[in-house]
């Protein structure tokens, strides 16, 4: 063991469950100790198959999975000492709460007085206190959750996995325990690896983010950095909402370029090393466009035909007629004045050339 | 309580199944369970008879109106074609009565009269003037009577009045009901072993797979059990498949080929493929509803696949472990034709003594009294099962 190495390590990471298609590809991959990761991507990308592999349910085609910095090839899952939350809880129906929280300790041939003083521990840290007796049957969903990740966490794992533990609780109950999740991961100093389709939840929770894609990973970075700063166009489009436009890189001038969209030319910063000529999507948020009535005051401006216009709370939701598409988004905080725009209306946009990012073109 | 509209029409709905019911279930078990205790036949048809043994206690010979009373019931029930419902219930209290009442009714109106009809009928058979005679007639008269179930239980009644249990060699009944009882837990077990394993095979395949041995299971479900059982007969047979088989193989000489059917062996091994997919279906239909994802969670927690299996998966088969098992034995006990087919002389069981008497010695009273001992047993065991695991758990799939 070293002490230095990183909690989790993948290297080279290959695995496929039948001849023809590889589920994961060529992942590299490390998580640092505490650190709070989420998986993060679309139905199928392998996020599953990933976490399964590190908990040894799986056994990876190629490469190799070290936890802390030893590899973990053919050691079995129970050997491996890793917390792991299931999707659909998997309790023990037929023993109590108690009895799941106490199975893992006495696996381990934990005494019984310390068995009973760990288990209200763990209850007390799911704030479940008293709930010892039931049967996981009297639960509601959001306590069977709770217990869940209790028992994970009862025989003191350094490191737990959990696959989509919210996935079947509604709205509320999600956000209340994502914020449990979080209180309880810094408590515990554990690391988590944490697997969820919801970027929402991903954005809130972790420390970072790796955003999946049929197999491979796109991106591996801090929430706001993904956000402000997405290396891809499908990390740009699947975190947060991006308006995309294709078009082609006219010139290049100290990390700003200028790109050719529908005959109108955009200032954009340039991502990727982009070559003059190539083609390039250019990115910019809904909710750092600008909407004026007079020309002149804005960078990057562009008259704009008003499509349709959603009022939703805090904010406007304006659909423009833009560079060739007619479903350019603008986000307009919903305070005083923002200009009685109607749709119909011709208006100016416009947007910083850093708010805006030129990206590579990707096959599919 | 008034019954009007609506709740009237329900109660009129379940006319048809409480009349389905009562005829299939009831009143057969009614019949049963009469049969095994209600004889009426004898006092029937010679009440007089009866009367005038009524103060008898067996000390010396009967009055003479008993001899009376018979000289005159006897020919009676010849002419009306009622005397064998006499014959067979007295005979089988004293041998050889058969003959004295068909041969003394036959005779006795043409027999000529000696002056008193106790001489008369002494003089037709000299059985007449055996008290033994006269007990039995006697004891066959009663109404009620508990000696088919002191029969089938291998009790007697000795001549002082108390009751005890036969002489060793003459006991059939219990023994026979013993190893029934042994075989049916027998069968059970063995279903259960090799039952458990396909069942968790085919509630873990992935489904083109489970539903192949699924068919597998069920194909033998749907042959006909003749069929089934008389494959066994090819196979087992001393020229059967298997002993050919390993005769050419050299494995055993010609001379000492394995006798695996018409004995227990026989019964053990065609029961159990018989009764394998009552064993097979419900523990399918537990398993199937445990989550693949629990075996996960547990190893996850640090037990081993055998520590896994033992706390984890088995606890949540037990409901499937008990009604198959219960389904099986309480099939096994009442098994006939497989017995009847390959269990040979000593593969016997007592369902197949019921049907001894029903259909060959004709003694409905001792086979109503062997079913209902066999009734109360399985009804026993399932009071006994859902004291300890609740009928409600139980999965029948
Ligand atoms: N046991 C298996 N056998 C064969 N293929 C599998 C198996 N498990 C997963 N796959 C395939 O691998 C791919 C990735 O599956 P995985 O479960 O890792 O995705 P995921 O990212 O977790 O998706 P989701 O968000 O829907 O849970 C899918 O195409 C799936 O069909
Ligand atoms: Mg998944």
């Amino acid at each position: 063991m070293n002490g230095d190495a990183p909690h989790i390590e993948y290297i080279g990471v290959r695995k496929r469950y039948d001849r023809s298609n590889w589920v994961v590809s060529d992942l590299d991959l490390s998580v640092e100790r505490g650190e709070f990761l989420t998986l993060l991507g679309p139905s199928g990308s392998g996020k599953t198959t990933c976490l399964m592999m590190l908990a040894g349910f799986e056994a990876p085609s190629a490469g190799e999975i070290r936890i802390k910095g030893a590899p973990v090839d053919g050691l079995p899952p129970d050997k491996r000492g890793i917390g792991v939350v299931f999707q659909n809880y998997a309790l023990f129906p037929h023993m109590t709460v108690g009895g799941n929280l106490a199975f893992p300790l006495e696996v381990r041939g934990m005494a019984a007085t310390e068995r009973r003083e760990r288990v209200e521990r763990a209850l007390a840290l799911v704030r479940m206190e008293g709930f010892g007796d039931r049967r996981p049957g009297q639960l509601s969903g959001g306590q069977q959750q709770r217990i869940a990740i209790a028992r994970a966490l009862v025989f003191e794992p350094d490191l737990v996995l959990m696959d989509e533990p919210l996935g079947a609780l509604d709205r509320r109950l999600r956000e209340e325990l994502q914020y449990e999740i979080r209180r309880i991961q810094r408590q515990l100093g554990v690391t988590v690896v944490y697997v969820t389709h919801d970027q929402q939840e991903a954005m809130a929770m972790s420390d970072r983010v790796a955003v999946f894609r049929a197999g491979r990973i796109e991106q591996v970075a801090a929430p706001e950095v993904l956000y402000e700063e997405p290396q891809r166009a499908f990390v740009a489009s699947f975190i947060g909402e991006n308006n995309l436009l294709p078009g082609r890189i006219l010139s290049i001038n100290k990390g700003v370029c200028a790109v050719e969209v529908d005959g109108r030319q955009i200032e954009a910063a340039h991502i990727g090393g982009l070559p003059v000529g190539a083609e390039a999507l250019v990115a910019i948020r809904p909710e750092r466009v600008r909407i004026t009535r007079e020309a002149g005051q804005l960078a990057n401006e562009h008259e704009a035909q008003v499509e349709d216009i959603s009022f939703l709370g805090d904010h406007l939701r304006v659909r423009l007629s833009l560079c060739g598409t007619s479903n350019f988004i603008a986000k307009i905080p919903n305070i005083i004045g923002h200009g009685g725009i109607l749709p119909g209306d011709t208006v100016q946009v416009g947007w910083a050339a850093l708010d805006c990012r030129a990206l590579d073109v990707e096959s599919n | 309580m008034q019954l009007r509209g609506p709740r009237a029409t329900a109660v009129a709905l379940t006319l048809p199944l409480l009349a389905f019911i009562g005829l299939s279930f009831v009143a057969p078990l009614g019949t049963l369970l009469s049969k095994s205790a209600y004889e009426p036949n004898v006092a029937n048809i010679l009440p007089r008879t009866l009367a005038a043994l009524d103060g008898w206690d067996g000390d010396g010979l009967p009055p003479e109106a008993a001899f009376a009373s018979l000289a005159e019931e006897l020919p009676k029930a010849r002419q009306e074609r009622t005397l064998v419902r006499v014959a067979g219930p007295v005979n089988r209290l004293k041998s050889g009565m058969r003959r004295v009442l068909t041969r003394t009714a036959r005779q006795v109106e043409k027999a000529e009269y000696a002056g008193s009809w106790r001489e008369t009928l002494i003089g037709i058979n000299p059985a007449w003037q055996e008290p033994d005679t006269w007990l039995a007639i006697q004891a066959a008269g009663a109404r009620f009577t508990l000696r088919h179930y002191l029969q089938a239980l291998d009790l007697e009644r000795r001549p002082d009045g108390g009751i005890g249990l036969r002489s060793e060699e003459s006991r059939i009944y219990m023994p026979l009901l013993w190893r029934t009882l042994l075989v049916s837990l027998g069968v059970t077990l063995l279903c259960l072993a090799i039952g458990y394993p396909i069942a968790h095979l085919i509630a873990t395949s992935p489904p083109k797979r489970s539903n192949l041995l699924l068919l597998m299971v069920l194909v033998p479900f749907w042959t006909s059990l003749l069929v089934r059982t008389t494959a066994w007969i090819v196979l087992l047979q001393r020229q059967g498949v298997i002993n050919s088989l390993l005769v050419a193989l050299g494995i055993t000489p010609d001379s000492e080929r394995l006798e695996m059917i018409y004995n227990m062996t026989g019964t053990f091994t065609a029961m159990t493929h018989v009764l394998l997919p009552f064993m097979v279906l419900p523990l399918y239909s537990v398993m199937r509803s445990i989550p693949p994802t629990h075996m996960a969670a547990a190893a996850s927690l640090g037990a081993n696949p055998v520590q896994g299996f033992m706390r984890v998966y088995l606890p949540q088969t037990l409901p499937g472990i008990g009604a198959g098992g219960l389904l099986v034995f309480i099939l096994a006990i009442g098994y006939y034709i497989t017995p009847a087919l390959v269990g040979g002389r000593s593969g016997q069981l007592i369902s197949n003594m019921i049907a001894y008497h029903v259909q060959t010695s004709l003694n409905w009273g001792l086979a109503a009294a062997l079913s209902s001992i066999l009734l109360v047993a399985v009804i026993g065991l399932y009071l006994i099962y859902s004291r300890l695991i609740g009928i409600d758990r139980m999965r029948l799939g």
